[in-house]
C-alpha cells in the first residue's frame, strides 16, 4: 500500500474523530496486519471499487461512539441503543468521505459503498495481495481503530492505457 | 454550541421552516439541533430522495437540507426533480463527499449551496444566511461564535 493512498484517510479519521468528539486525538499503535481482522467494538465496514479498490474498517468502543452520539446529538445516548451502532457508520461514512474527495481531487475515481455494521467476531482479511494498515486514535472517551487495505487497481489502469488512442 | 441569532422569516414573523433529508437518523438528529439553535423548526424529515420529494410537496418548507448518497433516490436526483416543479425551492446540499463533479452535479441541477460533514454549526449558519437571504428578518444579533 502506498501512502500516498493511505495519508487522506489518516489525515481524515484525525479531523472527524477530533471534531464530532470536541477533544484532541492522538495517534496511538500502527501494525501491518495479514490476518483476518477481529474486531474490538462497534465496526463499520466500506468497501471501494474503481481505480482503487479494497475495504476500510472503522472499530470504535462503545463508549466512544456513545459519547460522540452524546455530543453530536445534544442528549445522553447509552452505549447499547441502535442510534450508537448508527453513530459508527455516519463516522465512518464521513471519514471516508472526507478522504474520497482529496483522492478524487487527487485523480482518483472509484465508488464507495454505504457503510454497513460489521458484526462478526471475526473474518475480513486483508486483500489477496494487500496487507491491512491497522492504527489507533486515542481519544479522552476511548480508542478508534482505522484498519485500511487498499490497492491501486492496475488492470483497469492498464486496461484504460491501452484504449487511449496512439 | 455556540449561541446564535434566530432566522426568522421576514413576512410571517416564524420560524424558517425546513425539511431535512438524510438516510441516517443520527444525521438528522444532529442537523435538527443544529437548525433549533438558529431559531428554526424541523417541519419534517425524509431517509430518501423519493420521500423527500413528497415531504416537499406535503410541506412547502423554506429550505432543504439533503444528503446526497441515499438508497431508492439520490439527493442529486431528488433536487433535479423537486426544483422541476418548484424552481423557487432553496435546497443546500450536504454531504461528506465534496469532490468538484458533485458539488457541480448539485448546483446544476438547482441546489443553492452545499456544506461538507462533519458539519459545523457556525458554517452551516453562514450558509443559511446567505441561501435565505431576502427570505428572512435582519439578523439584528451577530452570531456569538468565537469562532466564526
Amino acid at each position: 500500500m502506498k501512502m500516498e493512498l493511505l495519508q487522506p484517510f489518516i489525515n481524515s479519521a484525525d479531523a472527524v474523530l477530533a471534531q464530532t468528539l470536541q477533544c484532541a486525538t492522538t495517534v496511538g499503535d500502527v501494525s501491518m496486519e495479514a490476518e483476518a481482522y477481529r474486531r474490538k467494538g462497534l465496526a463499520a465496514i466500506v468497501q471501494i471499487r474503481g481505480e482503487l479498490e479494497g475495504r476500510i474498517i472503522l472499530d470504535i468502543e462503545p463508549r466512544t461512539a456513545a459519547k460522540a452520539a452524546s455530543i453530536l446529538t445534544g442528549s445522553e445516548v447509552g452505549e447499547t441503543e441502535d442510534l450508537v451502532r448508527e453513530t459508527v457508520c455516519e463516522l465512518a461514512n464521513m471519514l471516508i468521505g472526507n478522504a474520497v474527495t482529496s483522492l478524487n481531487d487527487q485523480g482518483f475515481h472509484f465508488k464507495v459503498a454505504p457503510p454497513e455494521v460489521h458484526a462478526a467476531e471475526e473474518g475480513l482479511g486483508a486483500t489477496v495481495d494487500t496487507d491491512a494498515l491497522v492504527m489507533s486514535f486515542e481519544t479522552p472517551y476511548g480508542i478508534a481503530y482505522l484498519n485500511l487495505a487498499i490497492r491501486k487497481n492496475q488492470r483497469r489502469r492498464s486496461e484504460r492505457a491501452a484504449r487511449l488512442p496512439m | 454550541m455556540a449561541q446564535f441569532a434566530a432566522l426568522t422569516h421576514k413576512d410571517h414573523q416564524r420560524p424558517v421552516r425546513y425539511l431535512v433529508v438524510d438516510d441516517s437518523v443520527f444525521a438528522r438528529k444532529n442537523l435538527a439541533r443544529m437548525i433549533e439553535a438558529f431559531g428554526g423548526q424541523v417541519a419534517g424529515e425524509a431517509g430518501d430522495g423519493r420521500a423527500a420529494i413528497d415531504e416537499y410537496n406535503r410541506l412547502k418548507p423554506d429550505l432543504v437540507l439533503m444528503d446526497i448518497t441515499m438508497p431508492q433516490m439520490e439527493g442529486i436526483e431528488a433536487v433535479e426533480q423537486i426544483v422541476r416543479q418548484h424552481p423557487e425551492a432553496r435546497i443546500v446540499m450536504v454531504s461528506s463527499v465534496g469532490y468538484q463533479d458533485n458539488i457541480l452535479s448539485a448546483l446544476q441541477r438547482g441546489a443553492r449551496h452545499f456544506v461538507q460533514k462533519p458539519v459545523k454549526p457556525e458554517v452551516l449558519y453562514e450558509i443559511l444566511r446567505y441561501v435565505l437571504n431576502d427570505q428572512i428578518a435582519a439578523v439584528a444579533v451577530e452570531s456569538g461564535d468565537p469562532g466564526l
